[in-house]
């Protein structure tokens, strides 16, 4: 993960759910197919548009509903660099930190961006930065470990790096 | 001062006297649960060089999803599945043969009070109705459960609903979790465990309770609980050799926040398009034109919910216009209404009946909705595209208001029946 995160911003509201970011029949498809379809229901420009590198900015509850995680898979999958919402529903934030895609809660960030705005983040820190209007708005911190899992890249990073230990202690 | 159920479940699979909420702990885990999620699960594994699982006595695997399944591609996952099982030894093993995970892990007694349980679904909540701590994660935590037995968990703050007052007629538990959701937000719960308590929650049956700690997540919770009683040991004396204790919460234990819920005036309630805090009483709902209505799902499938609709629909038809479709939650649940002629009754009346899996409720199986087509159903969301179409619309109700609606072919009050 990049200690420093600066990207485009796309603005969302409160409760996208998780049917929205990668709606049921698509859950089973293969990726590249899946991601055509990410947030069409809300926004149909979005997953034709999106570029790599870009931020989400949203309201409170993002990702709330199903456990899939083809949503943030998804996500990722688009070149998102980070998410950043009001709050998250909780599996999505924990399948969000397991796959090693930057999120960050931050109250106060829906009204302070506009579409098409850059942001900067810096999850270490908690901070987030409107720099097309020199604004900086606060972040909730993470405990350490769990930063740990997110800067690994995921939990999958930790666990190949666990069972291979085992292996070594076990000949 | 004392814990709350969560608190004291943590406590102990984390080793640890006593927990506080913010506390973050490694807890072992007494049971996980996949369904179809468990190919994935299988292939995370794969990639980083694990073979073995670290109990296959604590996995229950199911096939709920796709069953039958609908396209070559789900029949590709469970081929994936079924290899899955046998190389690691999974003992829990259904396949397609006994129903929704939710209903099936109670009945088949692997659901016990007490017990942290993790689940490749959302609605692993549902365990909490049984006094056990069940959650929902990814398939990239769950590999790190199979391969570990331990996830990580933040011991959430706790906040109860304290529920007074008798159900009237044709009032459901689902409409008091609709009620919960709508007067009080879609996050009420975020990061918190619930827990449901006061006279009416020991009144309500086993299969009233699981509706609600069901659609706990649905108002943003961790866990769902109600405290295990001489119910729950009723339900579960013969599915399990297994011994659990009737855990309870301390009586000095600390709650966030109680709210009080006197149910004795609650009319039947209705959660609008596009989310499930967009909830109305059923007398603002009227006139609303539906196409389809559903009753099943492992919020609503179990055999008190399709009494409720054989009760309303007796010597009556479902609307010309109107499909209706019902899908017992379980094997289990099939054959009793089977027996008891509950099936006959809403054949007669031309309802659908499937066989027992998740069916039209998330959309990529069977029963989806085309443009501008409106549904009523007895489920747990009603996202945007949630049941096919981004244009269609999906109302949640109890299954009394989704029966009662299916014959007048738009939403209306069961009580009229």
């Amino acid at each position: 993960m990049e200690k420093v995160i600066r990207g485009r911003v796309w603005v969302f509201g409160d409760n996208v759910d998780t049917d929205v970011i990668t709606p049921g029949v698509y859950v089973d498809a293969p990726m590249e197919e899946m991601k055509k379809h990410v947030l069409e229901a809300l926004n149909p420009r979005f997953p034709r548009e999106v570029k790599a590198g870009d931020i989400i900015v949203a309201g409170k509850n993002f990702g709330c509903g199903s456990s899939r995680e083809t949503a943030p898979d998804a996500i990722k999958a688009l070149g998102i660099a980070a998410v950043i919402a009001e709050s998250f529903a909780r599996i999505f934030f924990r399948n969000a930190v397991a796959i090693g895609l930057p999120v960050l809660s931050c109250p106060g960030a829906a009204g302070s961006f506009q579409e098409g705005e850059e942001a900067e983040l810096e999850i270490s820190e908690a901070r987030v930065r409107n720099i097309t209007q020199n604004k900086e708005i606060p972040g909730e911190p993470f405990p350490k470990d769990i930063l740990e899992i997110l800067s690994q890249g995921g939990i999958l990073v930790l666990l190949k790096a666990l069972g291979e230990k085992e292996k070594i202690k076990t000949p | 001062m004392g814990m709350t159920l969560a608190e004291k479940i943590l406590a102990r699979a984390s080793g640890q006297k006593k927990v506080s909420p913010g506390q973050y702990v490694t807890a072992q885990i007494d049971l996980a649960m996949a369904h179809e999620g468990l190919a994935a699960v299988f292939m995370n594994l794969a990639r980083t060089g694990w073979t073995k699982v670290w109990d296959p006595s604590r996995i229950v695997s199911i096939l709920d999803h796709y069953v039958p399944a609908p396209t070559e591609r789900s029949a590709e996952i469970h081929k994936v599945v079924r290899a899955a099982v046998k190389q690691w030894g999974i003992e829990n093993f259904y396949g397609e043969r006994a129903g929704i995970c939710h209903q099936v892990l109670p009945e088949k007694g692997h659901a016990l009070p007490g017990m942290l349980i993790v689940g490749t679904d959302s609605h692993t909540t549902t365990y909490g109705a049984f006094g056990a701590a069940g959650t929902g994660i990814g398939f990239s935590e769950m590999a790190y459960v199979f391969a570990t037995g331990q996830l990580w968990f933040k011991v959430p703050p706790t906040i109860r609903f304290h529920l007074t007052g008798k159900l009237p007629e044709y009032v459901m538990s689902k409409d008091i979790i609709l009620f919960i959701a709508g007067k009080y937000s879609a996050e009420v719960a975020q990061y918190k465990a619930v827990e449901f308590s006061g006279p009416l929650a020991g009144e309500l049956s086993l299969s009233s309770r699981m509706t609600m700690s069901n659609m706990a997540v649905e108002i943003g919770a961790k866990f769902g609980f109600f405290a295990p009683d001489q119910k729950t040991s009723d339900f579960l004396k013969d599915r399990t050799r297994k011994p659990f204790s009737l855990i309870s919460p301390d009586p000095d234990a600390h709650y966030e926040e109680t709210y009080e819920i006197d149910v004795s005036s609650l009319e039947p309630q209705v959660a609008f398009p596009f989310s499930v805090e967009n909830v109305r009483p059923v007398s603002e709902a009227r006139e609303v034109k539906i196409h389809q209505a559903f009753i099943g799902s492992c919020t609503n499938g179990r055999l008190e919910d399709l009494h409720m609709a054989a009760r309303i629909i007796t010597g009556r038809k479902v609307h010309p216009e109107v499909r209706l479709f019902v899908i017992p939650a379980s094997w289990e649940i099939y054959r009793q209404a089977m027996k008891d002629g509950t099936l006959e009754t809403l054949i007669e009346a031309g309802a659908v009946i499937g066989n027992s899996s998740c069916g039209p409720c998330f959309g990529a199986h069977m029963g989806l909705l085309g443009a501008d087509e409106n549904c009523i159903a007895a489920i747990n969301r009603n996202f945007k595209g949630r049941m096919g179409s981004q244009k269609a619309q999906v109302f949640l109700a109890s299954p009394a208001t989704v029966a009662a609606s299916a014959i007048e072919g738009k939403i209306v009050d069961p009580r009229n029946y």
